[in-house]
Parts: C-alpha cells; structure tokens; sequence
C-alpha cells in the first residue's frame, strides 16, 4: 500500500482500531440475524434486524471512514452519508413492517403494557378490513 | 496491506457471509410475507456491511458508490413492498 507521506506510513495502532471496529461490526451484525433466524415470532424477529444489525453496520461505517482517512491522508466524509441515510430509514422501514404485519394478523401481536394508553385497540364490532 | 488488517477483514467477511446465509434461511422459511420482507431488509444492511468492508480490504473507494445506491435502493424497496402488503397498492 502506497501511504502518503503526511501520515508517515501505516500506523500499527490505528489498523489494530479498524480491524476491532470491522470485527465488532460483523459480529453484531451476525447477532441481529441470528436473533432474525432463531426467535419465534415476527415482532420478537423485529428486534435484531432493526437494533443489533444497524449498531453493526454503523461500526463497519466508523472502521470505513477511519481507513480511507488514513490511506488518502485527507479526512473522509462519504460514510458520514450512509450512516445518516442508515439511521433515518432503518426505524422508518421498521414501522411500516410493524403495520404490515398487524395488518396481516391483527389477533397476533403482543399485549399492550397495562399503564399505556392501547393505540391500536380493535374495536369489538369493527372487523379488519382484509382485502 | 498490514497483516492486522488482513485478518481483521477476513474475520468480518466470514462473519458477514453467515449473517447473510441466516438471512435466506429466513427469507426461505418465514411463514408470512412481513418476515421475508424483513429478511430481505436484514439482507441488503448486510450485504452494505460486506462492500463497506470490501473496500477497506481491496483500498478502493469505488465499493462505496455501490454501497450508497444499495443503501438508497433497499429502503425504497422494503417500503414499497411493505406498504404493497399494507395497502394492496404503492402510490394511491
């Protein structure tokens, strides 16, 4: 690898740092689909995708960004970019996976917790409007 | 390439690589459409851990671009199809 000269070559400490954040990443990430493939229930299922898998990627996008800032010698902004687009959009597509799923098997969710007020209560009478 | 580097990146490619054979169990095996489609979601955040590590392993930013589009494209495809369930419609 051609280093440039400014950072005087590849710093052992620093590449220690990345390959920890890659490995940390990558387990959590397997983690979350572990917790995808194992647990029995689709909102239980929820859980590892959504928290665990995103921590993980975050950490590859910290281990990305501390590299190319190294191996240009310039700071390197671009995984700030994805890790942004990432946080917004993963608990968007969370919820609307949430409705989804309620929507299919409205009876199949879990209680409510008793001091909260239950948005989602099915009225008695009313029946799920199932195409 | 330092060796600290090599390995690290091999570890994390492996385990990425099992992540996302876990992922298509699931995405074979869910009993409703909302766990494939979770399965798919889980899939494309994971394959964006694989390019971004990748690039770190080959030094090459050009993994990234495909890393970005993936990242845009996935979450436009899991709420189209999500809300294609939700609604029996995309854009009313």
């Amino acid at each position: 690898m051609n280093s440039p000269a400014t950072t005087g070559g590849s710093l052992p400490l620093l590449d220690l740092l990345i390959a920890t954040l890659l490995v940390v990443g990558a387990t959590f990430a397997l983690l979350g689909s572990i917790g995808l493939a194992r647990f029995s229930d689709f909102y239980k299922r929820l859980h590892g995708p959504t928290k665990a898998t995103t921590l993980g990627v975050g950490c590859t996008l910290i281990a990305s960004g501390l590299f190319f800032t190294q191996h240009d010698g310039s700071f390197s902004a671009r995984e700030v970019l994805i890790a942004v687009l990432l946080f917004i959009t993963a608990p968007v597509s969370a919820q609307i996976l949430v409705k989804s799923a309620f929507n299919e098997n409205p009876k199949g969710r879990p209680p409510a917790p008793p001091s909260v007020r239950d948005f989602l209560k099915i009225p008695p009478e009313k029946t799920h409007p199932s195409k | 390439m330092s060796t600290v580097l090599l390995a690290g990146t091999s570890i994390a490619l492996g385990l990425l690589t099992l992540a996302m054979l876990l992922c298509a169990v699931r995405l074979a095996r869910g009993p409703t459409a909302s766990d494939r489609i979770l399965a798919l979601d889980t899939l494309y955040i994971n394959s964006l851990a694989i390019l971004m590590t990748m690039g770190i392993r080959f030094a090459e930013p050009t993994f990234f671009d495909a890393a970005l589009l993936i990242a845009l494209l996935g979450f436009i495809g899991t709420v189209a199809l999500a809300k294609y369930r939700l609604r029996g419609d995309i854009i009313e």
